[in-house]
């Protein structure tokens, strides 16, 4: 019977279905960071056990790290403890780590592919909800809470219900400059944040094939902005061209055994979905938020809504709430809305072609004089080593940019890089909730070369002009 | 885990959409590396005038006003009505971590959010999924009476109204199991490690690049 992606990986996987009908799904990768795990390790600790497999686990530290002066280490004593606590569990349970100061640290979602270890056909989780970018290497890459963490330490499973799945499949070709994440934004803001919940997502047609694996880990990143549990890419030669000769790929005759199995990942052609949604990727502009949820989302010719265009009253009040806070009025254009400050990073957008990408558009220019800080947080040491090597780092710096060391930075704001109270910014990361990037600061969502583009104007442009 | 069976609590209305985890509990407060204590900081920007910080004693904060857990009337409420998309954005477990500690035992809301519907589960949280339709009643019930009360019976899948109306809803028959019953469902799966080792050993074969 044909499958779709999603049923192939999926069935690869159950261990048991039990009576009431869950299911127990097991799992071959395990990510872990600081914040997410401590109460996992001591849930172990207090009931006497062990990780089931610790083969299975790669820890690093990546929300709290400090992105600059790291000879200093950690200031925050209390960021300190929860790092510390993950290279301490780490040593008492005998899991691979890469601490602060290995050339491999980073943003999980940027590492686990860049080691190989996340591979086509795995299920994959972690403490953090971006894990769904994984996805696009056709693994069913999912985000958990903590007391999972501690479920999936202990057992290698999770509890499951099979999710429907849905096929969003984008067809034509993207105008130069649209990036995997303006694909993201633009379906979030068709089918709302939670157009995808109770789905597994499958992205499939010639856009989406045509992005690079970075673009595809990019709108996958941004699966979970839909409510989705997760997004998939089936595999093709870029999938297995990315991950041949990573450090933790299969080499050899297990490597050509691997590559075979993977060559059968993808949907057959008959396969039935729950859902289909079919969209042209020339209908696909630059895509910048004006709100507080991904899904207030307009591309860069458009405008704030009119509250007379809401659908109904929840969302007219939603609508007005997002407007105060953001101070902005209905019906601004977007290009007129000014920056204060620029965020390139995040586990959305902070690999090399992310910085190659945004480096073309800075080089030879200024950042603009309204624009208080422009930041490009490089997604792990790797990206940020082949990045120097390039050159990448003296442009954004010759631009006017600080180039910093690898961590989840302004995406989340735990560490010291955030938006002051009012403070405005051209993000590349994927949440502009209230609040998120600092107390009081204003988000708005674009992909790298729009955030570049924004830092050089001081205000938000349509880079399919840009010259 | 604390079970959930029955409930009869005071509803507090917290009147919007697509509520996510960083407004539940801001990111200051994940650097804790327990699982308790977060109670006082449920919705901090929201409902104090400053900024809190971890460890912060929260007694003499000043207070928004207009937020509805500062309101007098519903002082005590274990039952909170939200719209949908309920817990969106981060995975954190600190937000029913939170929403617990603050004395928050159920939820109602239209739709919630994938991760955050099943935090709650692990937590002793109950997550009820009405319509858009019976929500809205619900909040104008809420808005209308002071000391509104429901009644949420899990076993029997309801939400009975102070005038008797009652609301059916669904939850999955493990989750229901273990939430009646207060479970520890890695204790469940570890009874199956015989079925894990089997499946690990066939998987091991068929997929050796994955060890």
């Amino acid at each position: 019977m044909a499958k779709t992606l999603f049923e192939k990986v999926w069935g690869d996987h159950v261990v048991t279905v039990n009576d009431d009908g869950s299911i127990l799904l097991y799992i071959d990768r395990h990510l872990v960071h600081e914040v997410t795990s401590p109460q996992a390790f001591d849930g172990l600790r207090l009931a006497d056990r062990k990780p089931w497999r610790v083969g299975s686990i790669l820890a690093t530290a990546d929300h709290n790290v400090p992105t600059t002066g790291l000879e200093s280490g950690i200031t925050d004593p209390v960021s300190r403890t929860q790092v510390e606590a993950l290279d301490e569990n780490c040593r008492e349970f005998g899991i691979t780590e890469f601490p602060m100061g290995d050339i491999r640290q980073g943003i999980l979602h940027v590492v686990g592919p860049e080691q190989g270890l996340v591979l086509p056909g795995m299920t994959v989780v972690c403490g953090d909800s971006h894990t769904s970018t994984h996805g696009a290497f056709a693994a069913i890459a999912m985000g958990i809470g903590t007391s999972e963490v501690e479920h999936v330490l202990a057992t290698q499973c999770l509890i499951q219900k099979k999710p429907k799945v849905m096929r969003i499949t984008v067809d034509g070709e993207l105008a130069e400059g649209i990036t995997g994440k303006d694909i993201a934004l633009y379906i979030i803001g068709r089918i709302g944040t939670a157009g995808g919940t109770g789905y597994a997502i499958e992205f499939a047609g010639s856009a989406i094939t045509s992005l690079s694996m970075e673009g595809r880990m990019t709108l996958c990143n941004m699966t979970i902005e839909a409510g989705a549990r997760c997004g998939m890419i089936g595999v093709d030669d870029k999938t297995v061209t990315y991950i041949k000769g990573r450090p933790f790929a299969p080499t050899g005759s297990l490597w050509d055994k691997a590559e075979q199995a993977w060559r059968e990942l993808h949907s057959d052609p008959d396969a039935k979905f729950d859902k289909e949604i079919h969209l042209q990727a020339e209908d696909i502009a630059p895509q910048v938020t004006w709100g507080t949820s991904p899904e207030m989302v307009v591309p860069v010719t458009g405008s704030t809504p009119s509250l007379d265009d809401a659908r109904d009253e929840i969302q007219r009040e939603g609508w007005t709430r997002a407007l105060a806070y953001m101070e902005l009025k209905e019906n601004t254009a977007i290009v007129d809305i000014a920056v204060d400050k620029v965020f390139i990073g995040a586990c959305t957008n902070a690999r090399i072609e992310d910085f190659r990408a945004a480096a073309r558009i800075v080089k030879g220019r200024k950042v603009a004089g309204n624009v208080k800080l422009a930041l490009a947080v490089p997604g792990s040491g790797l990206v940020k080593q082949q990045a120097e090597a390039e050159g990448l780092d003296i442009i954004f710096k010759d631009a006017g940019f600080e180039w910093r060391e690898p961590g989840c930075s302004m995406c989340l704001a735990m560490n010291a890089d955030r938006l002051e109270p009012g403070e405005r910014s051209a993000s590349t990361s994927n949440r502009n909730f209230e609040n998120r990037q600092g107390v009081g600061g204003r988000t708005h969502l674009v992909s790298p070369v729009m955030a570049a583009a924004a830092a050089i104007t001081g205000h938000f442009v349509d880079i399919r002009d840009w010259r | 885990m604390k079970p959930f069976k029955t409930l009869q609590g005071l509803v507090v209305p917290l009147d919007r959409a697509n509520v996510d985890t960083d407004a539940i509990i801001p990111k200051q407060f994940l650097k804790s590396i327990k699982r308790t204590g977060y109670g006082p900081y449920l919705f901090d920007r929201l409902r104090y005038e400053d900024v809190g910080e971890p460890g912060m004693d929260c007694s003499n904060r000043p207070k928004r006003a207009d937020f509805v857990l500062n309101q007098e009337r519903y002082q005590g409420a274990e039952i909170l009505i939200a719209r949908e998309n309920f817990g969106c954005g981060s995975s954190r477990e600190h937000a029913p971590w939170a929403l617990d500690d603050f004395g928050i035992s159920c939820l109602i809301a239209p739709s919630f959010a994938d991760i955050f519907y099943n935090n709650c589960f692990k937590n002793g949280i109950l997550p009820v999924t009405l319509s858009a339709e019976q929500v809205d009643m619900l909040f104008s019930e809420t808005n209308n009476v002071v000391g509104y009360k429901l009644t949420v019976d899990l076993p029997a899948q309801t939400v009975t109204t102070p005038s008797g109306t009652v609301f059916r809803f669904e939850v999955d028959a493990f989750r229901k199991h273990c939430l009646i019953n207060g479970l520890d469902d890695i204790g469940l799966t570890l009874q199956q490690s015989g079925l894990i080792q089997a499946f690990e050993g066939k998987h091991k074969e068929s997929a050796p690049w994955f060890f």
